[in-house]
This record gives C-alpha cells, structure tokens and sequence, in this order.
C-alpha cells in the first residue's frame, strides 16, 4: 500500500479546526480535516455567542452566507438575588454592516458550515474518525493513526484541535500535567424552542435581531461561574456554568442548577410557553494563561480549547480559536515554503498569538481562574448587596434620603466589613485590571 | 423537567463496547467516599456514574462527552476515552 502523505493533518473540526485548514488549503497545502463526529459540530457545544471580526479575516463575505441565527444588537448582565436583580446593559440601534461584531450560532449549524469551507479550498474532510495516536517519524511528529483499518496517515505537521482536555496533547508532550478541577468549568444548556415573533417581542427586537443576557450571582448558588440566555431564530440557549471543583465540592448536580435557573421568577416568563428541544453539556478550559500547554514542538502546533484559549470573564473563546487556527495554518505555511517543520521553525505560531489579542487577553485574565475558584463566595456576598442598596433607594416610604444612604451602608458593612470591601475591591481589581 | 427526560431527547449512536470504565473500585468504596462522597454520581450532567453499594457503575450509553470526568474525578479513577469514530452522542443544534 502506498503511504498516504500530506502536507498537513488537522484533528478536529470546530473553529480552531476549520479555520486552520481552510488557511493552509487556501495557500494551495495538501490538508486532511479529521472530525470524530458523524458530521462537524456533532460533539460540539458552547453558549452560543460567536464574533465577526476573526471570522471576516478568513471569510469576509460569511455574513451572507453563515448559518448565523441573531445578531446582537443588546446585552444585558443580571446581577441576581433569588427573586431581584440589578440590570445592566447595553443596546444599540446602529445598523452593524456587513461584519456583524456578535452573533448567535447553534454549533452543530455552524461548525458544519465552517468546515465545508475549508473543503471548498481545498482539504479533504475525514468525518466518523478518531485519532488514537500520533505517529513519530525522524524525531518529530509526522502523522496521525486514527481508528480505521490501515488508518495511518502522514503529513509535515500536525495541527492538534482536538478540544478540551485533548488526549494528543499529552501524547506530544505538549500537556505535561494533569489538568485541574479549577481550571475547567462544566457548562448545561438547553435549546428551548419559541416562535420567532414571540421572542421579538418578548425580547424587544426585530427579525433577525437578538439579545444575549448574562445572569451572576444568587443563580449559581455559590459556584464560580454564570447563568446565560441567548436568542436564536426560533429557539432560545439557556445555561449554566460553574467550575468542576465547585460542583465537587457543592454536590449541587448540574440539571439541578439549571432547573433552578429556569425557574427564578424573573427568567421563567422569557421561557413561557417554551419547549426543550436539546440538552447539551461540555466542559470549558477555564484555567487561562498559566495552565496552557506549550504551543507547539516538531511537527506540531495546538490551537483552540485544546490549548486552554477561553477567555472565561468576557465570554469567549470561539474567536480566540479561529484566530489561533488560523496562525497556526500561516505558520504551517510559511514553514512548508522553507521545507522546515521543526520545533524551531514552528517557533513563530507563538510569536503570532503573542503580537495579537488572543496572549494579550489570557496572559491579562492570567490571576483570574485562581480568584474565582477561592472566592465563590464573592457572587453571593456583592450581588446581594447591590439588589439590597439598589432596592433600598428605590423604595419610596417617606425615609429621608440621607438616612437611607446611612441604612443601606449599615447593612452592606454590617454584612461585609469595612475592611473586607476594601481588601475585595483590591483583589478584584488586580485580577482584570 | 427530568434529566432522564432531557437525554430522551437526544440522538445517540450506540456502540457496543464501553468507552468508560472505573481503574480500581476499592478506591470508590474508600478513601473517595470519605475524603470526597464520590463527586461523579452528582457532577456528571448525564448521570453516567452511580453506586451501587459496591462499586461505581457507569451508564456509558447516556454518556454526552463533556468531559468533565476526566478533571473531576479526584482520583483520576475513571478511564474515559473518546467513543469510536461516528459513536456516541449526535447534538443536532449544539
């Protein structure tokens, strides 16, 4: 039998994937995409918020033709007790042109899409495989062995986009360690059917238009993490997600937490009426800069949530993939026109990643997953005290306003000390400053 | 809703073969239960993991690949590996 040869194999076909294969198909290399689902997107879930900007640099006309579901034109943060919440947000009615900044997806929609551009430049889409190994050739990684019979296949480079908790890194020495219940959140969501004149309305938006709300606080009851609800065209993604050492140590199951969600008073009437269409969970790589893997070694790269690129406090991770594939495809190529795919040459991915947003974020955020897994309390205390300040000063029951303002301040420190607001406000803002 | 309701709704391919088992069922009925009161049988999102009085059984085939076991088990007890290619669970939305 003839080896099977390519320039480059990439596992897996989500963002990071597909944006690495179709660059380096687009550049004329030989590229396989391996997919173990049945189709791209089969395994994939997230909340369902996707950017414009990193899609454009590889596809600038997708807006016409994506199987995008709302655009953003409002996001709304929840800051929640059991039964009120502090709203805040933002809403514009500028038209956003032809790069939408966010939108809505359903990943297994979407992930299909975006992969069968990659095979329009040109890569040849393996669907239905898993890669068990990685085959090593000349001291460097130069194929793949997937699961088929005879199912060994060849190439120059390996791009390793295999997801969260990635079984290749480890077998390319690229993720040396075990990776901590801290460092990963596990995220449910639902797909919850409703006509689309109904979430319009409900939603106060036009066709085509969507909202995206953030909910903290009471609703992850004392987790690190976050509730969410998202408008699609007919249907609405509605999750949550807290880190997997705080769900050990609560016990609280993740259909609990979610059911709860579903039922806080101020969520249950956006849901009337609706029906569950899907249920989904996935676990997120939360742990940021210091717990990602090395980047790359001979004949090898890593991209997307393989790699740890989430940026957990400001709901993405999809555009850090994209962006990551797609570098790592530039860097394949490059290294193809110099016929040198060692270590040292494949150096410049991390380069690449450095000079843009995608290290310049995670390396920001790089305190943040630790704060959030000690204080899980924090999204208890702070959001019940800002209903409970909020609430005060709204309740008109002939108080002066001045002893209001002494009350609420007796409450909040009689609550938290003095001390302890300060020492918070520090901590915090030394984490995302 | 019920968990077991919402998995009903959720297409699968089923292989045969099992892509989960536990390493060592001692370490279920010990030092986990102390230390930790077996974290899999409430964390896992599709109720894979239950104990039985003896040892931890896994219902591999409601199994929707999150992962989540793979960091959650604190003793790293459960052997978890990706389902055949094309098995497992076939999200339709995601």
């Amino acid at each position: 039998m003839t080896e099977e040869k390519f320039d480059a194999i990439v596992v897996g076909a989500g963002p990071a994937g597909s944006a690495a294969a179709y660059t380096m198909a687009k550049a004329g290399l030989s590229v396989v995409l391996i997919e173990r689902g049945e189709y791209p997107g089969a395994k994939n879930v997230m909340g369902g918020v996707m950017y414009g900007r990193m899609l454009a640099d590889l596809i600038p006309t997708f807006a016409a033709e994506a199987p995008i579901e709302r655009v953003i034109m409002e996001e709304r943060l929840w800051i929640t007790t059991d039964d009120s919440a502090v709203i805040l947000g933002h809403k514009t009615a500028a038209p956003h042109g032809e790069v939408p900044n966010a939108f809505t997806v359903l990943r297994a929609k979407f992930d299909r899409w975006f992969a069968s551009k990659a095979e329009q430049a040109g890569a040849f889409l393996i669907p239905a495989t898993v890669v068990e190994d990685l085959i090593m050739r000349d001291g460097k990684v130069g194929g793949v062995r997937t699961g088929r019979p005879d199912g060994d296949l060849y190439a120059d480079a390996v791009v390793l986009c295999d997801g969260v908790h990635s079984f290749l890194a480890k077998k390319a020495g690229l993720q040396t360690r075990e990776i901590a219940p801290h460092e990963v959140a596990l995220a449910v969501k639902e797909i919850i059917t409703l006509p689309p004149d109904l979430i319009q309305e409900r939603f106060n938006v036009g066709e085509g238009e969507g909202v995206t709300i953030e909910l903290y606080g009471a609703v992850t009851q004392e987790m690190g993490g976050y509730g969410f609800i998202y408008t699609n065209r007919d249907s609405l993604s509605v999750g949550v997600g807290a880190l997997i050492s705080h769900f050990m140590r609560t016990k609280v199951t993740p259909n609990e937490l979610l059911e709860r969600l579903k039922q806080h008073p101020l969520v249950q009437p956006l849901l009337a009426g609706g029906q569950v269409a899907e249920y989904l969970a996935h676990a997120i790589p939360e742990g940021g800069y210091r717990a990602m893997p090395r980047l790359y070694g001979h004949g090898v790269l890593i991209a997307g949530d393989a790699a740890m690129m989430v940026n957990g406090l400001h709901r993405e991770g999809s555009n850090l993939a994209m962006t990551a594939g797609r570098l790592a495809g530039e860097t394949v190529v490059e290294a193809k026109g110099r016929n040198d795919f060692s270590a040292t040459s494949l150096a410049s991915y991390r380069r690449r990643l450095e000079e843009s947003f995608v290290l310049k974020d995670l390396k920001k955020y790089q305190h943040l997953p630790e704060f959030v897994d000690r204080h899980p309390e924090l999204l208890r205390i702070y959001p019940g005290l800002v209903n409970l300040a909020i609430h005060e000063m709204l309740t008109v029951d002939g108080m002066p306003k001045r002893d209001k303002q002494r009350k609420i301040w007796k409450a909040v420190t009689a609550r938290r000390p003095l001390w302890r607001l300060i020492t918070d406000a520090y901590r915090a803002w030394k984490v995302i400053r | 809703m019920k968990l077991e309701e919402k998995l009903y709704l959720l297409s699968y391919k089923h292989d045969k073969q099992s892509h989960i088992s536990i390493r060592d069922n001692d370490i279920c009925g010990t030092a986990c239960a102390k230390t930790w009161g077996r974290p899999c049988t409430t964390f896992c999102p599709a109720n894979v993991y239950a104990w039985d009085g003896e040892k931890i059984t896994a219902s591999f085939e409601n199994c929707v690949e999150c992962t989540s076991c793979l960091t959650g088990c604190p003793y790293h007890n459960i052997d978890w590996r990706l389902p055949r290619g094309g098995y497992g669970v076939q999200y339709r939305n995601g």
